[in-house]
């Protein structure tokens, strides 16, 4: 009470502005905390080893023998187990993501399964018995990491970061992600008009089989028929409706056309086909049906099914295979209806052609996450795995007069490793080919890029498409409207991959699987009829909505915004799951409710007759911590929308666009765009191409990968030495806590023209920036290697240093230790060894005896150094691998300064090279002394229009001057005319430029120059790793041709083009050289006579003479060439002529 | 008088030199320069140092801006031995690091060094000073940390034999911050600090800047007066500007900062001419330590005055 009375109360006095909403970003923090930009993979992955892997068991659960019938064996449970290590006499087997990564194993964690089963006449239930190894998913929740997330001391001790985003598996020591994989819905009609052609689509997809039905009608023709993979020939529909099970004509037309004339008349002609056929009664319907099913069914490989049979059966499982039917009864109605309504939508979309679905709108999109595939996958092991497995107990049960009860379970232990190989290595190569649904994909995963923390943090939220790259249409790859919010709209790559790759935007979540039983029984208490129970004419009533779930009609209400409205209430009433989404289609007067997983959807605040339900005191008590997102869903402040339900409902961008119209509120504008974007300041400032460049860069910025960085041990790896958070920063950089992984440093930046090395976006470079550590980076690169062990019991060894005669090691030798192993901290020179490793001469064995281990038994296989600049050896790690053979890591750096060639960018797509370094004193300077780091050329601003990036240079002088972080978060961020008067308030020009003097001559310059700093990314492209040049050098042993390549200090190839400049010349002798001396000369003897080449003894032996032998140069290809024609009997002549 | 307009500054260069102006002599004159020479310091410490040369020519200031800079010579260490370094810091990363601490080492105690790349033998008594890094983190018995930071004063003069050098050799700064380090982890090294000039490597730059200005000149036109004459005011640095009788009154044109803020509101167009002095430099000099800023211009004075001897003697064809 005494803080109320006080004149300000919180920090605010009565007369103050009522609190806005203006803090509602801070939900985001919040959301983030719950769901967070990697949160799909999690779920998607717990769903599957908590959930989905018991529903795979409960579908397989029991094994039978054809031998015995009194066998059987029974799955009664099944769990994934905590990660452990597998060594041999290993007491703790507790073991760390880390560990993995280091010694090349897979984090994976024991499948137990409960099995019950027979032994003679006995049953035994046995508990735990392991049946494969799943590789888990860092931070999923069997991981050893999840729980420790926020506890960094924890997390330290695991040498695991604490910014990581987790979401990936580890096989093999190497990081793998499975990308989000994009697809067409399943088990909706997907109406579309191809040129001539309209037509229904359903790709129909459940755990036994996956078909695709259509109803096809061409314009114009009116005429629909039923096409099926398994049907020869395209079905009339009526037909087809009637061995469903509609008894007359009537029920037909009113089911597909209702009571419209127009549809009525459309449709018609459908009964004429029927008729003129002959089919009137379902009986016939079936077996006009059955007759044209291809490759005929047979029951228990006994008798063959009569075509009434064959169309029942077709009608059951293969058409429309996710509608169930209940066979027992013959019941096709809902069958029935499912076609009809295909058919109905044909009609209507051939009555007005804009009736058609459009298949890249995002809510006609499911997004496939590790959890699904590797369910698929599991599936598909788990049952080969039983089948083998019955076959090896029939084997055995087949034996006869056993002298022991047959143990079942001895055979289930042998093909334990079936399932762990299957899961590793599809996940190792990403081929995920399954045969029960005759799929076939390759590159599912990929190597978790980890050049920098936001390419790994990208690769999480990537989508790919299944779409192929090469064809060229455009559709699928434009920007579509239904993105926002969901998809980032700036993250994209270049080039075949453009529009076909995406990224999710900061807010979206992906949903997973939902039970429809209980959305269902909600339904039926908001007063919905069921399906079964509705006549036709009701069906097609435009007073009437049907209700759709998941795509299939569950039935009818009569008051369809009371239904709406209701149910919403349900679910913001957490009666049903928040993933849940209901909304409205007017065009099929339908409601649709999808609980299916893999929808896209994002968190909105909900506003009631104009007011936004989100509070300030609501936020107050976010920020303190009393509240969490999830009680904003609890309370019904903030709901997830998926894209069909956002269609259906109107979403103010702003608090203060709000009206009574709308029905929810914009959580914050910015996180339409994705985290890779949303390290941008003010792009909303810039041209929407410079987004999409920097998206891409920003993967490729030298930085900190990781806090773990200096303990892990990677093939490459880039860090920065002094990197900076920058400047100007945005409110996504602080969610994806990119200021404490950064990537990049604040440059002093002068626009200006200097020396004419600046020409194309190349940069000048302040000598004494770099000497005192700017731009400079270290580059880190692996060297691995095992000792084998070899059948007759040799291994592979380590020798120690060779010395010269004064006892000191050779030169090659002098960076090793007495353990033949580089010590740590040694100096690298090319051509010095680091590992000297020695491989026994014979390795197989000759004899079975062991053989005297002697020297002269081993063969030095050294591992070199090569490289045109020196590295210091950083770590050496011993350890042993998942066969226990000895493997050695070594670890290698190098650290670089930035040189002339090396590649640096802004944060706006504007990347350049350093063009000339130039010494401090004759950089330009301003009246502070101030000299620039990085001289940009302003060449740069015109055509590329990156306002932001003055923007940001404007925002980074101002909060270097009053000593504060500025914001450039996109839609908002700091003001550039608060960031002109704070310039103003410290004695500087309002617009950034500044006057300076030459720092040669030292005049002033006549042009006020825009000065400040500008956060600068140095990229992985390095002249060090790319500067090449061969005088000569290593051939081909084919051709004897130089080889190619830089790895190969290969030759530069003259090639085509430039040979075609070369020729039009006429330099015919430059040609020779070029072609020939310098490259593949070979000298031959031919023989003038025949024009065979002969020998090198001065004899053509054909002609039996030495007489008209003659020496000459040929390419060695154009002999090789001779030879091998030669070889399929075309014998090349040569005329030679003076 | 350089020009400075609202979008860009004119008559940068000077024209007073002999050969500008046909019939007109501008020849340098020694008298004259004495009589118009003028140097005033207004700030002079053992680190900053704040001065006016007036009267001088632009090549002038510049060729001592630039000789402070990249060729005043000073002491940095430019060799370290790494004995033992289990820090997370790397050997090149730490090398680095203690190349850029700022020395207090009497560069005249020093000799020069030929070739410092490559012959270790060349090191000598004469030329080069060793400092040593021994640090060892522990933890107390009380759970504090012994030696979690490794500062520039960690940093010992180890003399060579029979070396005297007065006053001893120490570090400018005692708190800058080389190393962090965690229990168990150790830094021995020693380092040989020699003399070299900062066209070579910042690090031997005597300066952390040395850097001039042009005197801001304000000449009010016309007549301002009431709300536009504090307007006036405010439009420059507290002090610029003084109100008198209502009219503005330019008192100290020197803590101008040229932010141009007056050429941007319509009211003054035409009232006001901004302008800096050509011969009028305002001299800021930070040193790193080892010299005082006037030891580091004297220096440069000195060395110009070395050129123009080496000049004067070259034969001119």
């Amino acid at each position: 009470m005494e803080s109320l009375l006080q004149p300000q109360y919180r920090g605010k006095s009565l007369t103050d502005p009522v609190n806005t909403l203006e803090d509602k970003w801070n939900l985001l923090p919040a959301f983030l905390r719950v769901k967070g930009l990697v949160k799909q993979h999690l779920d998607s992955f717990n769903y599957f080893i908590e959930t989905d892997i018991k529903k795979i068991l409960a579908a397989n659960q029991v094994i039978l023998s054809d031998v015995d019938p009194q066998f059987y064996l029974k799955y009664l449970d099944i769990r994934v187990a905590r990660p452990t290590r597998q060594d041999a006499n290993e007491f703790d087997t507790s073991i760390t993501p880390h560990e993995c990564r280091l010694r090349d194993l897979t984090y994976a964690a024991p499948i137990l399964v409960d099995v019950e089963y027979t032994k003679g006449s006995e049953v035994i239930v046995r508990r735990g018995v392991e049946i494969g190894r799943m590789p888990l998913m860092l931070r999923s929740s069997l991981c050893v990491l999840s729980g420790h997330e926020r506890d960094e001391v924890a997390m330290a001790r695991m040498n695991e970061c604490p910014l990581d985003p987790g979401g990936y598996f580890i096989v093999n020591g190497t990081e793998k992600v499975i990308l989000i994989q994009e697809q067409l819905s399943k088990n909706r009609i997907l109406v579309e008009a191809e040129r001539e052609l309209v037509q229904a689509s359903v790709t129909s997809s459940t755990h036994e089989r996956k078909s695709k039905s259509y109803v096809v009608a061409k314009v114009g023709d009116g005429r629909c028929y039923l096409k099926h993979n398994s049907l020869s020939e395209d079905v009339p529909i009526v037909i087809a409706l009637k061995a469903a099970g509609l008894a007359t004509d009537l029920e037909i037309m009113e089911l597909v056309c209702g009571t419209s004339h127009k549809y009525q008349e459309l449709f018609s002609i459908n009964f004429e086909e029927c008729a003129k056929l002959g089919v009137r009664t379902q009986q016939e319907a079936l077996t006009y049906l059955g007759q044209r099913v291809r490759g005929g069914r047979y029951q228990y490989g006994t008798t063959r099914l009569s075509p009434v049979e064959e169309g029942m059966e077709a009608l059951a499982q293969t058409i429309v295979a996710h509608i169930a039917v209940d066979r027992e009864h013959a019941d096709y109605r809902e069958k029935a209806l499912y076609l009809a309504l295909m058919a109905r939508r044909v009609v209507q979309t051939l009555h007005d052609p804009q009736k058609v679905d459009d298949r890249d709108y995002v809510g006609n999109k499911r997004l496939e996450l590790a959890g699904q595939l590797m369910s698929l996958l599991f599936e598909d092991l788990f049952k080969t795995f039983n089948s083998q497995f019955r076959q090896s107990i029939d084997k055995s049960l087949k034996k006869p007069n056993r002298a022991q009860a047959f143990d079942a379970l001895f055979s289930m232990s042998f093909g334990g490793s079936h399932i762990t190989s299957g899961l590793n290595r599809a996940i190792s190569t990403g081929n995920w080919s399954l045969k029960r649904f005759k799929m076939e994909r390759a590159g599912v995963t990929h190597l978790l890029s980890r050049l920098s923390y936001i390419s790994a943090l990208g690769m999480m939220t990537r989508i790919s498409s299944q779409f192929e790259k090469s064809r060229k249409v455009s559709g699928p790859r434009a920007l579509q409207p239904s993105q926002f919010g969901m998809l980032c709209l700036s993250d994209t790559p270049e080039g075949e991959a453009c529009g076909l790759v995406k990224n999710l935007a900061l807010m979206t979540h992906i949903t997973t699987d939902v039970e429809e039983e209980p959305v269902l029984r909600a339904c039926a208490s908001l007063g919905m009829e069921p399906i079964q129970l509705v006549d036709a004419r009701t069906l097609t009533d435009p007073k009437v909505a049907t209700v759709y779930l998941n795509g299939t009609p569950v039935g009818v209400t009569h008051l369809p915004k009371m239904f709406l409205a209701r149910f919403r209430h349900l679910r913001r009433a957490e009666r049903i799951y928040e993933f849940v989404s209901v909304w409205r289609n007017d065009h099929q007067n339908s409601i649709q409710i999808a609980t299916d997983g893999g929808r896209v959807c994002r968190p909105l605040i909900i506003v009631q007759d104009g007011v936004p339900l989100l509070t300030p005191n609501q936020i107050e008590r976010l920020k303190n911590e009393e509240l969490s997102f999830d009680d904003f869903l609890r309370l019904g402040v903030v709901e997830y929308l998926d894209c069909n339900e956002e269609n259906d409902s109107l979403i103010a961008l702003k608090e203060d666009l709000v009206t009574t119209q709308h029905t929810h509120l914009e959580i914050e504008p910015f996180t339409v765009l994705g985290a890779v974007a949303g390290l941008i300041p003010y792009p909303h400032h810039n041209q929407s191409p410079r987004n999409t460049y920097q998206c891409a860069m920003g993967k490729q910025a030298i930085g900190v990968i990781a806090r773990n960085q200096f303990t892990r041990i990677d093939t490459l790896l880039y860090a920065m030495v002094y990197p900076q958070q920058p400047m100007v920063k945005t409110k996504t950089i602080e969610l994806v806590q990119y200021d404490q992984l950064p990537a990049g440093q604040n440059a002093t930046v002068a626009v200006m023209s200097y020396s004419g090395y600046d020409i194309e976006d190349a940069l000048v470079l302040n000598k004494s920036s770099i000497d005192r550590g700017f731009g400079r980076c270290q580059v880190f690169k692996k060297a691995t290697t095992t000792l084998k062990r070899y059948a007759n019991q040799q291994t592979d060894r380590l020798e120690g240093f060779r010395m010269d005669e004064d006892m000191n090691p050779i030169s090659t030798h002098a960076a090793l230790g007495t353990d033949g192993l580089a010590e740590v901290g040694e100096r690298l020179e090319n051509g010095q060894v680091y590992i000297n490793k020695a491989v026994p001469v014979q390795p197989e064995p000759n004899q079975n005896q062991q053989v005297q281990v002697d020297d002269s038994d081993f063969r030095e296989t050294p591992m070199s150094y090569r490289a045109p600049e020196a590295a210091y050896v950083d770590k050496v790690m011993l350890s042993t691998n998942e066969k226990d053979l000895p493997l050695i890591k070594v670890l290698l750096r190098q650290t670089r300064r930035p040189e002339l060639g090396d590649k640096f960018s802004s944060r706006h797509g504007q990347k350049g090279v350093c063009g000339i370094i130039v010494k401090q004193e004759d950089m330009p300077f301003s009246d502070h002394g101030v000299c620039p780091d990085i001289i940009m050329n302003p060449h740069g601003f015109p055509s590329r229009m990156t306002v932001g990036k003055m923007l940001e240079l404007v925002s980074g002088k101002a909060g270097v001057l009053s000593g504060n972080l500025e914001y450039g978060t996109c839609f908002g961020g700091s003001k550039l005319s608060k960031m002109s008067a704070e310039l103003i308030k410290h004695g500087y020009n309002y617009s950034g430029k500044d006057m300076l003097y030459s720092g040669i001559t030292g005049e002033a310059l006549e042009a006020y120059i825009f000065f400040g700093p500008i956060y600068y990314q140095k990229l992985k492209h390095m002249v060090m790793d790319k500067m090449h040049a061969r005088p000569r050098g290593p051939r081909a042993v084919l051709t004897r041709q130089p080889t190619e390549g830089r790895s190969r200090d290969g030759g530069l190839r003259l090639g085509e083009m430039e040979r075609d400049c070369v020729v039009a010349y006429g330099a015919s002798q430059l040609l020779l050289e070029r072609l020939m001396l310098s490259s593949d000369v070979f000298d031959v003897e031919l023989c003038r006579k025949c024009g065979l080449l002969t020998g090198t003894d001065r004899w053509c032996s054909i002609c039996e003479s030495g007489e008209e032998v003659e020496d000459m140069k040929l390419p060695y290809a154009a002999k090789l060439l001779f030879q091998e024609l030669m070889a399929m009997n075309i014998a090349p002549r040569v005329s030679l002529s003076e | 008088m350089v020009d400075i307009h609202r979008d860009y500054v004119s008559n940068v260069s000077s024209t007073d030199f002999p050969g500008n102006f046909p019939g007109e002599d501008h020849a340098w004159d020694l008298e004259k320069f004495k009589s118009n020479f003028n140097v005033s310091i207004s700030q002079l410490t053992e680190r900053t140092s704040n001065f006016d040369l007036i009267g001088i020519d632009t090549s002038f200031a510049n060729a001592f801006r630039r000789i402070m800079i990249a060729e005043v010579p000073s002491v940095a260490i430019e060799k370290v031995f790494i004995e033992q370094n289990t820090s997370v810091i790397q050997d090149e990363v730490l090398a680095s690091r203690l190349g850029l601490v700022p020395l207090l080492v009497n560069p005249d105690s020093l000799d020069w060094m030929v070739d410092p790349l490559h012959l270790n033998e060349a090191h000598n008594v004469e030329n080069t000073v060793a400092f040593s890094l021994q640090v060892k983190c522990e933890r107390n018995s009380d759970g504090t940390i012994k030696n979690e930071n490794v500062y520039a004063k960690d940093l010992k003069f180890v003399p060579f034999e029979g070396q005297t050098i007065s006053p001893e050799p120490t570090v400018a700064y005692e708190d800058i911050l080389i190393a962090k380090l965690r229990p168990g982890q150790e830094i021995s090294l020693t380092c040989w600090a020699i003399l070299g000039v900062g066209s070579d490597h910042a690090k031997f730059s005597p300066v952390a800047t040395a850097s001039y200005r042009l005197m801001p000149q304000i000449s009010i036109l016309k007549d301002i007066e009431g709300e536009d004459a504090i307007k006036f005011q405010k439009c420059f640095p507290n002090g610029v500007v003084d109100i008198v009788d209502g009219k503005p009154k330019v008192v100290d044109p020197r803590k101008d900062t040229v932010s141009r803020e007056v050429l941007r509101h319509p009211e003054f167009e035409g009232k006001v001419k901004l302008g800096r002095r050509r011969d009028h430099f305002i001299f800021n000099i930070e040193s790193t330590g080892a010299m005082t800023p006037a030891e580091i211009f004297l220096k440069s004075v000195a060395a110009l005055r070395e050129k123009a001897t080496v000049l004067q003697s070259c034969k001119l064809e």
